[in-house]
């Protein structure tokens, strides 16, 4: 169990990490997700031992770790760019850190071909990283960190430099991965639909700060606050401001009855936020709201549309199944499932959540 | 960064502290100690003070060699540094001709300095020497032991064959670390041969030019061997440099204590350069 | 702006092509429209960046001629073939200030000064660089170097086509949203001929009119973003266009229906196909159907991911991946059926169109 407790790193007066406090449990894959320069490698850092935090202290399995050097921790990385030895074989790649550590051969050896296994390198053991893609020289990175055996894996946006299908390919097989070891894995990542295909949990993180941890999907459907919600849009989460007055919520001149989970809400500005599946051009869900919306430009990606759309000051997108090439400025109703929506304080703390889906 | 800290690297530095010790401290405490204190032989010293600096620093002698000296680093920096850069961009970046070029601009520099000196002198020589030889059969009055004018040239010309190498590979370095895109890029926004030296060349070489403008300026600030084997200081004392001057003083009039006095005024003109520099280069990299 | 002719190129990096596997680009025959959008789409490796430097005259064809408008320019230079181009790392100009960057291809063409006034303005708007503009570039992040590496390709008006090289690479996942949707914009506003390489199928199917697939050196299929989602020519563009991709099955195709194991699943049309080739069965998860009736299936995994569940599931033994959308029912014992108009029919993997 990794625990940090108010944990701060302030680097020449600016705050890199806000006081953060986390528990990560044995055997989970924790995911940190958000923008580039939001904190996850420096938090990455800490958790590893590389840095040291301003404040705050860092415990693992009970036991106050902070300070510990890197090397007297059991820590494995892997970075986004791919780290091997050139001139070792993948088999001696994977094997170095048990090497090091001093084991026999035979345990070496089960282990590195158990590893290849896994992570389907069997037939490459022979050759040297630079003849490899990629690809194959991320799944070296990758198979030498497991098999390093460590209590904590950190993976430091582990697929960015791989093409789009090596990535579908390589996240598919990583829990699989996970769940064998054991280890608290720690994966930080730029998109949401990495996060949502990793499963397991996550914690946002925006301008040095963990918004929200919990399970993936609850904190996807249950946003504390508005930047969380924002954090994990893609396509981008479709926001406005209105204000509340009695059962009807006013947004640039157009009126949304409210609905019953957000009935409790007391009158006043709030911003409302939902995803862009939620708008749609045929009426879906109990309680549809018809908008006019003008249309801005639509993309089209083989089985869906994204309809990007202007509403008052807001910039929306649909997106919508089947293609929709609507022209650019044409005025078109759509139709806001309005159970989906999330409403956000002027705090931006979260007021009211959408009903519970079917499972 | 903060460094997590780890006491086992202090033995690993060791041997090179102890290095140190011996070949930089020690004999500057022995300079420190001669340039306050007189003798007359026979391991006799006397206390005197401040006296040999106030000496040395009102002597015509030492204010004209470091006038000689300053002028000719300002005079090689000119030719050196423009010269450098010029071969640099019009040296290959690929194929074969990249290792020829390497190995030729690399050459000078593997010639020992007092064999440089001899080639030269050698070569000027108006008797025997092709160069010397060839200009006086065109009728030029050519004679670097006799002519300041010549004897500076031949210096220079000297110091400019030797050294422009060394700027050469320190930009060709910083040439070849320029990715192909930016190139690209100027290509196709139509930029000319001067907008691609001054807005992409020029910029990405900046660190390395201020290396060299930095090594250059200290090696020829310190110059001896060279100018002592051509023309050993003359004609006159034309091309008597900081170093000559202090070698004289010191071994050929046995000037122990003002020797001792210049080396240390010497030595603090040479830090407080080498501080100027480090000072513009590091405020140079918080820019970026 | 262009129309944009590849007249049987073909390339080899080696100096004596004589097998067809010597080259990186195996034949390209096809024209580009005027005003066209094209994506290059393919894996690491397929041939696209050669194709691509072909076209803006870095590298020269093996083979082969390629015509701008129908003029030869096969010999000419890269400032010669008059075209832009963005690249996969921002490149950008330190010590110029943001305006400068953008003003920089104009000048070089002496365009006179309140014009490039005008353009950069422009510019600086659209990419949302105003604040900026007296900035010098050094010191910015990376998406805001990027942006002024597409501005400045955007800047010039008369050039014959712009040409992406991966060019949201570094881009944060917001961010990529909309810049995709502002050069679509602006491809629809100004028509300039857009050739853009990518490995990601998203990027390629929003921004493009026609997708190019390439894999192994060649062209597998041209088409719109539907055509390649419902009619794969190829089981590569099955499997590499959509996420998950096609399922793909090995089947016997007996006149108007497929067996597959045990099951027979019925075809729009009858196919015909030659003997002894490698038949398979290709459906889109999107098109896969859970329910109370039809064929049995083993679900092994359910994959929440907000919008949609992906269904990883077993099939006659063969896995199957299956979409099902957010808030639909997922019964307790499933049992699926294929859409039939969506299912496609390969042999030695290329499509087998329907008889008739």
């Amino acid at each position: 169990m990794l625990e940090l407790r108010d944990v701060a790193k302030v680097v020449a007066g600016e705050n890199h990490i806000h006081p953060t406090s986390l528990v990560l449990q044995r055997g989970t894959l924790n995911v940190l997700l958000g923008p580039t320069l939001s904190g996850k490698t420096s938090l990455m850092r800490l958790m590893a031992g590389l840095d040291k935090p301003t404040s705050g202290s860092v415990y693992f399995d009970g036991k106050d770790v902070t300070g510990v050097p890197v090397q007297k921790r059991s820590v494995a990385m892997v970075y986004q760019q791919f780290i091997n030895y050139p001139a070792f074989t993948v088999y001696e790649n994977i094997a170095s850190p048990m090497r090091i550590a001093g084991k026999d051969r035979d345990t070496v050896d089960k282990a590195v071909r158990k590893a290849a296994e896994l992570l389907k390198l069997t037939p490459y053991l022979d050759r040297t990283p630079l003849n490899l893609s990629g690809g194959q020289q991320q799944r070296t990175a990758l198979a030498r960190a497991i098999c390093k055996n460590a209590s904590l894996v950190l993976l430091d946006e582990p697929l960015a430099n791989l093409d789009y299908k090596l990535r579908e390919e390589l996240r598919e097989e990583l829990p699989k991965i996970f769940a064998e070891s054991g280890a608290i894995f720690v994966y930080a990542t730029t998109e949401p639909s990495e996060a949502l295909l990793l499963g397991g949990n996550t914690a946002t993180l925006s301008e040095g700060r963990v918004t929200q941890f919990g399970r993936t999907i609850d904190v996807y459907r249950n946003p504390a606050d508005l930047v969380t919600a924002k954090t994990f849009g893609d396509p981008p989460l479709n926001t406005i401001a209105v204000t509340k007055l009695g059962q009807t919520l006013e947004a640039g001149g157009a009126k949304i009855a409210v609905p019953a989970h957000l009935a409790h809400v007391s009158d006043g500005p709030l911003t409302i936020a939902f995803q862009p599946h939620h708008l749609s051009l045929q009426p879906r869900g109990a309680h549809p709201q018809a908008l006019t919306v003008r249309t801005l430009i639509s993309e089209i990606a083989g089985s869906e549309s994204f309809v990007h759309v202007g509403f008052g000051d807001a910039r929306w997108v649909m997106l919508a199944h089947g293609i929709h090439d609507i022209d650019p400025d044409t005025e078109i109703t759509l139709h806001l499932d309005a159970d989906r929506l999330m409403a956000f304080g002027p705090d931006g703390r979260s007021l009211a959540v959408p009903a519970a889906l079917a499972a | 960064m903060e460094k997590t800290w780890n006491n086992k690297a202090w033995f690993l530095v060791l041997p090179v502290l102890v290095l140190v010790a011996f070949s930089a401290v020690i004999p500057l405490m022995t300079v420190v100690n001669y340039s306050v204190q007189d003798t007359f032989g026979n391991n006799e010293f006397f206390w005197n003070g401040t006296d040999w600096f106030t000496e040395v620093l009102h002597s015509d002698r030492f204010w004209n060699s470091l006038a000689r000296n300053l002028i000719f680093s300002l005079i090689i920096l000119a030719i050196e540094i423009p010269l450098g850069i010029l071969i640099a961009l019009n040296m290959p970046k690929k194929g074969a001709g990249v290792s020829v070029c390497l190995v030729l601009m690399a050459l000078p520099l593997l010639i020992p300095w007092n064999v440089v000196g001899t080639i030269w002198q050698v070569f000027g020589r108006v008797d025997i020497g092709l160069l010397g030889h060839t200009l006086a059969a065109l009728g030029i009055n050519y004679n670097y032991t006799q002519d300041p004018t010549a004897a500076w040239i031949t210096v220079i010309v000297m110091d400019v064959w030797h050294w422009t190498s060394l700027v050469v590979l320190l930009c060709y370095a910083g040439l070849v670390s320029i990715p192909d895109a930016y190139y690209q890029a100027a290509k196709i926004d139509g930029a000319s041969r001067w907008s691609v030296f001054r807005y992409i060349q020029l910029p990405k070489m900046k660190r390395v030019l201020l290396i060299a403008v930095l090594l250059r300026f200290m090696d020829s600030f310190m110059i001896y061997t060279e100018p002592f084997v051509v023309t050993g200081g003359g004609p006159g004392n034309s091309t008597t440099f900081l170093s000559i001057d202090l070698v004289k003083t010191a071994l050929g009039q046995f000037d122990l204590g003002p020797a001792a006095a210049m080396s240390i005024i010497y030595f603090l003109i040479i830090l407080l350069m080498s501080w100027v520099f480090y000072t513009v280069m590091t405020s140079h990299d918080a820019e970026t | 702006m262009a129309r944009i002719d590849l007249d049987h190129i073909r390339h080899a990096y080696g100096a004596k092509p004589t097998r067809e596997s010597d080259y990186a680009l195996k034949e390209v025959h096809h024209s580009w429209n005027d005003g066209g959008a094209y994506a290059l789409l393919g894996p690491s490796g397929c041939g696209k960046t050669t194709l691509l430097n072909i076209i803006s005259g870095l590298l020269h064809p093996s083979e082969g001629k390629i015509l701008f408008d129908g003029k030869d320019v096969t010999n000419l230079s890269t400032q010669e073939r008059n075209i832009a181009q963005v690249f996969q790392f921002p490149v950008i100009y330190d010590t110029m200030t943001v305006y400068d960057n953008l003003a920089f291809p104009l000048r070089n063409r002496h365009v006179p000064e309140q014009d490039v006034a005008r353009r950069v303005t422009e510019i600086l708007e659209m990419t949302g660089l105003s604040d900026m503009a007296k900035r010098r570039a050094r010191g910015l992040t990376a998406d805001q170097k990027q942006k002024i590496s597409l501005g400045r390709g955007l800047v010039r008006n008369d050039v014959n086509a712009i040409l992406f090289d991966e060019p949201l690479t570094v881009i944060d996942p917001h961010m990529k949203w909309v810049l995709r949707s502002q050069l679509k914009r602006l491809h629809r506003q100004f028509g300039f001929t857009m050739v853009y390489v990518t490995h990601d199928q998203t990027e390629a199917l929003t921004f493009a009119d026609k997708v190019v697939v390439m894999y192994d050196g060649q062209i597998v299929q041209i088409g719109t973003p539907a055509e390649l989602f419902e009619r794969p020519s190829h089981t590569f563009v099955g499997y590499f266009i959509g996420s998950p991709g096609m399922n793909l099955m090995d089947a016997k195709v007996e006149g108007a229906s497929a067996v597959v194991g045990s099951q027979s699943i019925p075809l729009a049309a009858t196919h015909s196909i030659g003997s002894g080739k490698k038949v398979e069965l290709g459906i889109r998860p999107e098109f896969v159907r859970l329910s109370r009736e039809g064929m049995p299936v083993t679900i092994s995994k359910i994959e929440d991911i907000g919008r949609q569940k992906i269904v990883r599931a077993s099939f006659e033994g063969r896995p199957l991946a299956v979409v099902v959308p957010e808030g639909a029912e997922i019964p307790a014992e499933p049992r699926l059926q294929f859409e039939t108009s969506a299912i496609n029919i390969y042999a030695d993997s290329w499509r087998v169109g329907p008889e008739g």
